[in-house]
């Protein structure tokens, strides 16, 4: 018998799998913050687009099923974060809506605005999508300030029927104010711009591009790890939230992520895997002049550190989405989940995952059986 | 304590609407041109003519220009049910966010793997390949417009579901239920075979003006010929499922039907408004002013369109909210006043079944959960006020009802002719009708909103019908923040239909990318 506990640990454990690989698909908004940095002439510059423009879907494609995905398994979080933190969702959605005309119409006749504002989309997109996520991700540690009432919908509240009510009037704003969290959103920012490189270097059949894209990886690499340890270490040590399994109160512990990591060690190890992966990604990259292929290790390592980041944050008793306000208000995985019919019926939709990854896969070995070049922009038949 | 803002909860609905008003343009055009396209390079795979290529690779572009844009109003779309609507998404998403999971896993993946392929892949698969990735985006997009169609149909009659005291919410006992519901079945198909008639129009359309130019003169003719069997199916089994919409409203939305008509004191063998113009100077649905200038009727017509039966009673407004009359199960229909009773009478019941379960006493608790679930149906009635309350915006709703139906007959005939001219007779000599293909582009758009605004503004003061009220359902946000994001999105949005649409004209002028050895025309 499945039951409702081992339904709401498995949809956090797919949540956290494609939250890991939003953040690795994020490269193309990385390679997006850096069309101008990295080209010098607009043929190279041409170059990037397309071979970004020939991957956004997917990054987009990920955020809309991550979004309907956390709407279906825990709509709690859709209430209370999307409608309480609105400002730093609605930036970052604005961004993405501002990408996804860019690539078809930047280069097209009758496109009014010009090809350098649809850059310019990309480049906000690039900066802003990546940073805010982080930032946004970050306060599943450090908390934001609502509070969630179910009964307020029977006028039991004492300001108003809405059951989540955002405190800070920022409404969302107020996140960047906390530095953990803009360490985090920087650390994601500079992620998604490493790997974009690597991306360029396994990808584009273009030697000047190949040689400024390995420098790229040492640049944006360096900040990347700076600021991932800097979150990293601090949210080990800090205060976090923990659940009380019997009384289902929640409570600051002390070092509670730390903890977290040594109370699962299969977490932890594929959490160090992960990180050597990118690591060796990046590094191996940046001192070996052969070494292309740097982005699988590096990517694949950026799923499965995310993915066993949010699961520590969600997992082993805790608070994943807290309140710093009012903690008995903070999300946890039993108190803001669907039902258990809904997450079993989700879950047997989820076993058709494994269909459309592989359709995908097919799709993009299809495409990419050789490395793109100038010459391919012209005899593919459609170029951005 | 107060419900939130007027101004929150209608600012809120603003974007919304505008949202979905702007996102229902494009999405129309890759429904539509998506089947087109696909039935172009099956002829070409078929045939193995070059012309048949040329063909679906402009229709292709043109798609690839819409779908753009569809996506990105899209993605708004569904974050705003938890940037806008916070309680509804707790209320209601144990079933609404299922449907919109699925749409991204199983029918939005597909479309935007696939178009890759569709735009890249000439070169790169196989012939039959590239075929099939074809068919699989337009595959891909009918299957998203299937799960969001499955949710927005379950909003305007929820099924499969129960309340739960101790949540707080809506949850699923019956997916099948909520994916087999007639409602949704029928919204599905009218939606899309809507997004045929728009595909159909503008190709159609655009192929109308090149003979009247005098340019690419068989492109043309290929884009007529399929154009114009997807239009005349489209339009024809948009009169069939428009019936099917009218019955089903008719059972489950008296309101809305009663609000179509302009019908306030109801009557058996009820006619239908043929032509009518409403009184401006009717107020309130109980001023005793004539709703009508005047109207010409078709006897019975609406009586055997709702129930299917010449002499069936349809419910007018005033009937709705004072009750009274026999419904079709043979009970009584209660009215306004009944209903809002039994719904404070759930609400009480369940803010007393919150308080003794925190108290720990569980015997009053489930006396308060059965008063709860006896009066469940009425829930949301008691958070409104007055008979007006019930009532949606008669007028608007009248309008865009009929504007809907009017385009629609007309393109039937429109249609039929165009396809007697296509292949009996020759469409190069016939400039009247390479005019009225031309003039008639904006019609099904036009037709689109429309029944948009009918299904949306006519089911007012309800997101989920007799149980969740707009006013319940928004965010908890200061209308000031709801204006400056609404102001943000109207300018973009605008920005991107004025650039969309130069681009599809400047590609419309250019013409099709001529084929090798041909010269440019």
């Amino acid at each position: 018998m499945i039951t409702y506990d081992f339904l709401q640990q498995y949809w956090w454990f797919i949540m956290s799998l494609l939250g890991g690989l939003l953040v690795f698909l994020m490269f193309v908004q990385g390679g997006q913050s850096m069309l101008n940095s990295l080209s010098k002439t607009e043929s190279e510059k041409k170059l990037l687009i397309n071979a970004l423009g020939r991957k956004w879907e997917y990054t987009f494609t990920t955020l809309v099923t991550f979004g309907g995905a956390f709407f279906a398994s825990f709509p709690l979080f859709y209430s209370t974060s999307f409608g309480g933190a609105y400002w730093a969702w609605m930036i970052l959605l604005f961004c993405f809506v501002l990408q996804a005309v860019s690539y078809e119409f930047q280069s097209k006749p009758g496109n009014i605005f010009g090809p350098k504002t649809y850059r310019a989309f990309l480049f906000l997109n690039g900066v802003l999508a990546t940073f805010l996520l982080g930032v946004v991700v970050s306060s599943f540690f450090t908390g934001s300030e609502f509070t969630v009432g179910k009964g307020n919908i029977a006028g039991l509240g004492a300001s108003g029927f809405t059951i989540s009510q955002w405190q800070n009037p920022l409404h969302g704003l107020e996140l960047l104010a906390d530095v953990r969290n803009l360490c985090l959103g920087l650390a994601v920012l500079f992620l998604a711009r490493t790997l974009a490189s690597l991306f360029f270097m396994s990808r584009l059949d273009h030697e000047v591009l190949e040689n400024r894209s390995r420098k790229f990886t040492l640049y944006n690499g360096i900040p990347f790890v700076v600021f991932f340890l800097i979150f990293l270490i601090w949210t080990l040590i800090a205060e976090g939230y923990a659940v009380n399994p019997e009384t289902k109160e929640v409570f600051m512990e002390p070092m509670k992520y730390l903890r977290n990591f040594l109370d699962m060690p299969i977490v932890l190890v594929f959490f160090v895997l992960g990180v050597v992966a990118v690591l060796y990604g990046i590094f191996n990259t940046v001192f070996n002049p052969n070494f292309k292929k740097g982005i699988w290790f590096a990517g694949a390592g950026t799923v499965v550190t995310v993915t066993m980041l949010l699961l520590v944050a969600g997992y082993n008793n805790t608070a994943y989405y807290p309140s710093s306000i009012d903690l008995q208000s903070s999300l946890t995985l039993q108190n803001s989940s669907s039902s258990y019919f809904t997450l079993s019926a989700m879950a047997i939709v989820s076993l058709l995952v494994p269909f459309v990854v592989a359709y995908i896969f097919y799709a993009w070995r299809a495409l990419e059986k050789k490395k793109l070049n100038l010459e391919d922009l012209e005899s593919d038949g459609h170029a951005y | 304590m107060d419900l939130l803002s007027v101004s929150t909860v209608n600012w809120s609905r603003a974007q919304f609407a505008l949202t979905a008003g702007y996102h229902w343009i494009f999405v129309p055009i890759t429904l539509g041109l998506g089947l087109i396209m696909a039935l172009m390079e099956t002829m070409y795979v078929k045939t193995g003519d070059e012309k048949w290529k040329q063909v679906s690779k402009f229709w292709q572009k043109i798609f690839g220009i819409n779908f753009a844009i569809g996506v990105a109003t899209g993605i708004i779309l569904e974050f705003q049910f938890g940037t806008n609507w916070s309680n509804y998404s707790w209320f209601v998403g144990d079933i609404f966010g299922a449907p919109l999971a699925i749409e991204g896993i199983l029918a939005f993946f597909m479309e935007a793997t696939f178009i890759s392929i569709m735009f890249f892949g000439w070169n790169r698969v196989s012939r039959k390949m590239h075929l099939a990735s074809t068919w699989l985006v337009f595959l891909g997009a009918t299957l998203s417009a299937f799960w969001i169609l499955i949710a927005n149909a379950w909003m305007q009659y929820p099924v499969g579901m129960e309340f739960n005291p101790d949540t707080v919410r809506n949850e699923m006992v019956d997916f099948w239920a909520v994916v087999s519901s007639r409602i949704a079945y029928n919204k599905f198909l009218h939606a899309v075979f809507s997004g045929w008639a728009v595909g159909a129009g503008l190709v159609v359309g655009v192929a109308a003006w090149y003979l009247l130019k005098k340019r690419h003169i068989d492109f043309a003719l290929k884009s007529a010929k399929v154009g114009g069997i997807v239009g005349l199916v489209a339009y024809v089994m948009l009169a069939v499922t428009g019936d099917g919409s009218a019955y089903e409203v008719s059972q489950k939305q008296p309101m809305k039907l009663a609000a179509m008509e302009g019908l306030y004191e109801g009557k058996e063998g009820a006619g239908l408004v043929a032509l009518g113009m409403l009184n401006p100077a009717k107020q309130s649905h109980d001023d005793g002013v004539n709703p009508y200038i005047f109207k010409l009727e078709i006897p019975k017509l609406l009586s055997f369109l709702g129930y299917r039966n010449v002499n069936a009673f349809v419910p007018g407004i005033n009937d709705i909210i004072d009750g009274g009359y026999t419904l079709q199960d043979g009970t009584t229909a209660l009215s306004f006043e009944e209903r809002k009773a039994r719904g404070e009478k759930a609400i009480q019941a369940l803010a007393d079944y919150q308080v003794a379960m925190a108290e720990g006493r569980n015997a009053d608790a489930a006396n308060h959960e059965t008063i709860l679930r006896e009066n469940y149906a009425h829930f949301g009635y008691g958070y409104l006020e007055t008979g007006k309350d019930l009532v949606p915006h008669v007028p608007l709703t009248f309008y865009t009802f009929h504007l809907m139906v009017v385009i629609r007959f007309y393109s039937i005939l429109f249609f039929g002719i165009l396809l007697y001219f296509v292949y009996k007779k020759d469409l190069r000599d016939t400039k009247w009708l390479q005019y009225v293909a031309l003039w008639s582009i904006p019609l099904p758009f036009i037709a689109g909103q429309a029944g948009w605004i009918v299904a949306e503004m006519g089911r007012q003061p309800w997101t989920i019908q007799d149980i969740l009220p707009v006013q319940l359902a928004a965010s908890a946000i200061s209308p000031g923040n709801i204006i400056t994001t609404f102001i943000i999105f109207t300018v973009l949005f605008t920005g991107m239909l004025i650039a969309e649409a130069t681009i599809m004209v400047k590609q419309f002028k250019k013409g099709p990318d001529p084929l090798p050895g041909e010269e440019e025309a």
